[in-house]
Order: C-alpha cells, then sequence, then structure tokens
C-alpha cells in the first residue's frame, strides 16, 4: 500500500513542504521545488506582488503544488484572519498555514491568538496548518478546533539549530492524531531525517534550502533526507535499550520456579 | 520609563578610558560569543575592534543571511514638502536657508504616485520639513489615504507626534515611522538645534517609542553621524534600538547610518566619519542587533553601497529625489542634502541580482 499523507483533501507523496522566502532569485523557486520533490510550497501573502507577473511569487510554483499562503507578519488572531480571507479571495486556495508572531527577536508564535485564528478559519473551511511552539494542550486544542495539522517548530525560524524541541514533539507524534509536521529550525538533512524517523509526518525547510550555496542541491539532499527517515520509522527501528542485559538475574529464579 | 533613563544612566561612562583599556583579546571574546551584552557592543566600536572588521564581516554576513535571507527590500522617498521652522545647523531645509518653499497638493501627490508606482515600487516613505502649520496631521492624513491606494506600504518621516497623531495616522494607513535623534549627545544636540520646536531634546528621544506605543509596525532611528563622537553615538542609537526591541516586541527595529552630506549652508562635522568606520558601526549593529533591520540609503556612493550590500544591509532606497516632489516632473530644485548615488530603481535592482540578491519589492499587504 502507498505510504501516502493525508491532510484536508488532499493525498500527498511527499512528505517535504518547502518555502519560497530568502532565495537570491526567484527563478531559483522552480526548479528547487523540483529537485525537493516538494508538493505543499508555503509561501508569504505581504510578499506575493500580484501586480507583476515577473515578481509574483506564485508564477514560479509549478502548477501541481498545493499553495500554502502564510500569514507571516500577522501580530494577532484577527490580522491572520484577515491574511487567510485576501489569501483565499485573491485565488491562493483554502489550506493556510497560520503564523501569529508578535516577538520580532526570536520570532516564536503566540500560541493563544493561534488557537484563535485556526478555530474561526476552520469553521469557514479553510485547511488550518497552525505554526506553534510544541505544547500539548495547545496541540489537544487545535485538534479539538478543526486543525488539519500541527506544526510544532524544531527551533527558532531561520535558526538552523536542528530539532531542539525533540522531547516535546515527540510528546505530540505519540498523543496527537492530526499529522505532525516539524516546521521552522531545520537546518541540515541529517535534521530532517531524524525529525521522521521519530516519526513526524512531514517537516517544512525553507532557510536550508534557499540560503544553500545551491539551493536545486540541497533541495534534492532534504527531499532523500526525509524518504531515508520515513522508511527508517516504517521499518521499525532497533529498540535503543535503556538498561544492559544483567549477567546475574535478578528474577532468575522464576524460571527455576517455572521449570 | 523613557529610554533617556538609560541614556543618562551611561552617560556617566568614561568613554575614553574603556575604549584606552580595551585590547584584541576582549575584541576577539566578544566574537566568540553568541548573544552580546551591552558592554561587548561598546567593545565592537572601539579603537581595537577596529583590526578586526573581516571577521566582524564574515560573522555579519552570516547572520544577516541566516534570518533575511538573499533578499534586499527596496524603498523610495517622497518629499511632500519643504517648509521647516527648525533650524539644524547642519540641514539644507533649515528655517535660516532662503530658498522658494514648496508643497504638493494632492492632486500634485497623486501625479507623483501614479510616476512612482510606474517603477514598480510598493514601498514608500513620505517626507515633509518639520513645520506643523505647513504639513499639519490633516494634510499627511489625506495625502496618506490617497497614496494608499497606489501603495501597500507607507512610512512616514516628519516632525515628532503624540501617540494619538501616529495612531490616526496608523489608522488612516501608515505602517512605519522614521525618526532620527540626529545627536544623543545632549550638549551638541542644544547646540545645533538651537531653537524651534526641534531644540527639545526629551521630546524627540521618545517619539520613537511613542510611535512603537500607538501600534506601528516598523520604527526606524538612527545617529546622524558626524554631528557627535561616532562611536558614542553608534553606541546609544544601537542602544536605543535595543530598548525598544525589548520593551515592544511587535514592532520591527531598524536602524539606519545616515552620514553628514553636503547641503546649502556651511556647516562642518564634529566628527569625520570615513568609509571604515561606516563599516564599523554596521557591523557592529548587525551583531548585536541580529534582527535589526539595517538601512542604507543613496547619500552613500554608488560603489560604496555596493559594497556594504553584504554587511548586514537589509533595505535600501533608489534614485531618491530629496526635493519636493520630483517624480512626476524632474528638476533642479532645493535638495535637503546632496544625493550620491542616482541610479534607477531598474540599474539597483540589475545591480541587486548580479550581487546575489533578490529585489524584495512587496513585504506587506495591507489588511
Amino acid at each position: 500500500m502507498a505510504d501516502r499523507l493525508l491532510i484536508g483533501d488532499k493525498e500527498l507523496d511527499s512528505r517535504l513542504f518547502t518555502g519560497t522566502g530568502k532565495f537570491a532569485n526567484q527563478n531559483l523557486i522552480p526548479e528547487t521545488i523540483k529537485a525537493a520533490r516538494s508538493q505543499v510550497v508555503t509561501m508569504a501573502l505581504r510578499r506575493v506582488n500580484f501586480d507583476s507577473p515577473q515578481q509574483n511569487v506564485i508564477n514560479y510554483i509549478p502548477e501541481d503544488c498545493v499553495l500554502l499562503p502564510n500569514t507571516s507578519g500577522a501580530r494577532t488572531a484577527e490580522e491572520a484572519v484577515r491574511i487567510a480571507r485576501i489569501a483565499e479571495a485573491a485565488g491562493c486556495g483554502n489550506w493556510v498555514k497560520i503564523e501569529v508572531v508578535s516577538d520580532n527577536k526570536y520570532l516564536l508564535p503566540d500560541n493563544q491568538e493561534t488557537i484563535k485564528a485556526t478555530e474561526i478559519l476552520a469553521k469557514e473551511g479553510f485547511v488550518v496548518l497552525p505554526y506553534v511552539s510544541p505544547d500539548l494542550m495547545v496541540a489537544k486544542r487545535l485538534e479539538e478546533v478543526g486543525a488539519a495539522a500541527v506544526m510544532p517548530l524544531g527551533a527558532p525560524i531561520g535558526s538552523n539549530r536542528g530539532l531542539k524541541t525533540k522531547e516535546m514533539v515527540r510528546i505530540l507524534i505519540e498523543e496527537i492524531e492530526l499529522p505532525i509536521v516539524v516546521d521552522a529550525g531545520i537546518g541540515k538533512p541529517s535534521q530532517a531525517a531524524e525529525a521522521m524517523e521519530m516519526g513526524a509526518d512531514a517537516v517544512l525547510v525553507n532557510t536550508a534550502i534557499a540560503t544553500a550555496k545551491d539551493p536545486v542541491v540541497m533541495g534534492d539532499a532534504f527531499a532523500a533526507a526525509v524518504e531515508a527517515g520515513r522508511k527508517a520509522y516504517l521499518a521499525g527501528t532497533g529498540a535503543v535499550k535503556k538498561y544492559a542485559s544483567a549477567s546475574s538475574p535478578l528474577t532468575g529464579f522464576l524460571k527455576e520456579d517455572q521449570g | 520609563m523613557s529610554f533617556y533613563q538609560e541614556y543618562s544612566q551611561f552617560n556617566q561612562l568614561d568613554f575614553n578610558s574603556f575604549f584606552k583599556e580595551v585590547n584584541s583579546a576582549d575584541v576577539e571574546r566578544v566574537l566568540g560569543k553568541e548573544r552580546l551584552t551591552k558592554k561587548d557592543f561598546l567593545t565592537l566600536l572601539s579603537p581595537a575592534a577596529s583590526n578586526y572588521l573581516e571577521e566582524m564581516a564574515q560573522q555579519a554576513s552570516k547572520l544577516t543571511l541566516q534570518h533575511f535571507g538573499r533578499t534586499m527590500l527596496l524603498y523610495l522617498p517622497l518629499y511632500l514638502a519643504d517648509y521647516c521652522v527648525n533650524q539644524c545647523l547642519y540641514c539644507g531645509f533649515s528655517v535660516k536657508n532662503k530658498f522658494e518653499r514648496s508643497k504638493l497638493d494632492l492632486t500634485e501627490i497623486e501625479e507623483e504616485a501614479k510616476a512612482i508606482a510606474e517603477k514598480g515600487i510598493k514601498h514608500l516613505l513620505i517626507l515633509t520639513g518639520e513645520s506643523r502649520k505647513h504639513s499639519p496631521v490633516s494634510y499627511l492624513k489625506e495625502s496618506v489615504l490617497l497614496l494608499k491606494e497606489y501603495f501597500p506600504c507607507l512610512s512616514i518621516e516628519v516632525y515628532p507626534l503624540e501617540v494619538a497623531e501616529y495612531q490616526e495616522l496608523i489608522a488612516a494607513g501608515v505602517e512605519g515611522l522614521t525618526i532620527y535623534q540626529e545627536v544623543y549627545d545632549q550638549d551638541i544636540y542644544e547646540e545645533v538645534h538651537p531653537d524651534g520646536p526641534k531644540s527639545d531634546y526629551l521630546y524627540r528621544l521618545d517619539a520613537p517609542e511613542r510611535g512603537c506605543q500607538a501600534g506601528m509596525r516598523q520604527v526606524n532611528i538612527g545617529a546622524l553621524l558626524g554631528l557627535g563622537q561616532w562611536r558614542e553615538e553608534a553606541f546609544f542609537a544601537g542602544l536605543h534600538a535595543k530598548y525598544l526591541q525589548d520593551k515592544y516586541l511587535e514592532t520591527e527595529v531598524n536602524l539606519s547610518v545616515p552620514r553628514l552630506r553636503p547641503h546649502l549652508g556651511n556647516f562642518q562635522p564634529n566628527s569625520i566619519v570615513g568609509d571604515s568606520q561606516l563599516v564599523q558601526i554596521l557591523l557592529a549593529y548587525r551583531l548585536f542587533l541580529p534582527r535589526a533591520g539595517l538601512n542604507l540609503s543613496t547619500r552613500e556612493r554608488a560603489e560604496l553601497r555596493d559594497n556594504l550590500l553584504p554587511l548586514g544591509i537589509t533595505k535600501i532606497s533608489a534614485e531618491s529625489s530629496t526635493e519636493v516632489g520630483g517624480y512626476a516632473e524632474p528638476q533642479e530644485g532645493t535638495n535637503q542634502f546632496d544625493i550620491s548615488d542616482d541610479r534607477d530603481v531598474d540599474e539597483i535592482s540589475k545591480l541587486l541580482d548580479n550581487k546575489g540578491y533578490q529585489t524584495v519589492f512587496k513585504n506587506w499587504h495591507r489588511i
């Protein structure tokens, strides 16, 4: 059976979501997305220049990709909701990545406002992917209010620090039914593989690909890492033993008793 | 609480003895750190740090790439009026300089807007001379209501306003505020602003904070380099940016590095900021405030601007006219200062492309 990721009404073969920010030249975007074999591509609505076909980033995203407009720049739930509606009205589809960031230093998300925006937009029929700091209760609330997936950060956006929030993300993977897409902080393919190996459903990578010396080759490298990590997860990695096999067992007498 | 408390506290510092004591080991220790303290920042502005510009540049370039990517935001300034009631000794618009003043009416503003929008510009900075009488808030508001039809992002650089007035302009469509203290050294400030409303040091110092309180999305501050001792001026401007960043998380804080330019009048700078000093300031800003926007105007000559780009710059202006209007029908008027880089939007955009940067015209969608 094909291993597909289900989000909203879409079945996806690729588990690597990519972005369109930070590229030296927008002409690099189509080839990079192709090399990354990505099917979901995020772009900040605030950057979309609808007036200029040459600058409009949407024209650089392959047509068979799902557009994932994000609400970058929103400081409150209300602003995120407005941005999502503008994106839909402008023809960007009904998927939206909620980003509510009111901290300009670390760009950490405001979980409370994100829940509010998710609830409103899910009711309106959007496929909502909220970007959050990994927190179990927040993820549960997002599940209740109709999120289509949860996107916990691995580390602050653009930090390339890797899976710093690993233990918290692990709990979300264990406890939340929705797909978990690790977003932000992944700086190297090995870190993407690490997230996939532990059971994340997908990862979103932008900075590490867009700012690489060769974004196209880096896109390919990430695709390979995500595929490898996913296969390893499905294959069942060997259990890591927390204890050594004792040479003088304390429960040996039970066998003697039984035998 | 105002930044003035912090200014007063650090102003007690004996800067000369501090700088004399900083040695290479101190600079190297700072360069090995991930988060810099205020003292570390001052260390990077020291004479000892001037031997480490390459190391600082490597780090600054990397940090900027990480946080802002290979992109550069392009904007244009539009002067609406040059009436001014102040007497800044260093400025061509000073009330003491006699020339024919002008102010655009709404029809003229619309002509300028069309000419600028035609170039693909989306971020516009609107400026006036400092005169409440000639350019009242009502005039600014009418201008904004008209300009917002052409530009998704508008910033203002006008005389300091009250919180409620900033709020009124935000409601009309303003997103950003630029206001330079010009000089943080209070004694020099009072000397070069002998009269007029601008002579009120504190009212100006608190203006960026009032902008944050009003809800500006971006605030851009700076010291006019050359008016005071540059190491101290850069230090205070950096501290001011940090103060705003720490206190107003929702506002994106930016710094500019304007250097005194020739203008109408004959003011001589108190401190000469050469190219390598300018570089040291930019690099120290970037290392101290990794996420702050750094803004470079057409005051600087083309060749230098090209070389400064990878050192931390995130926003630049193009083909700026510093006379009133000047885009719809360019003419020889009176400029606030002379510009050094007169390349047009297409040329700058091509240059950025050659240098490996995507020109970002639009970074906001009015909601």
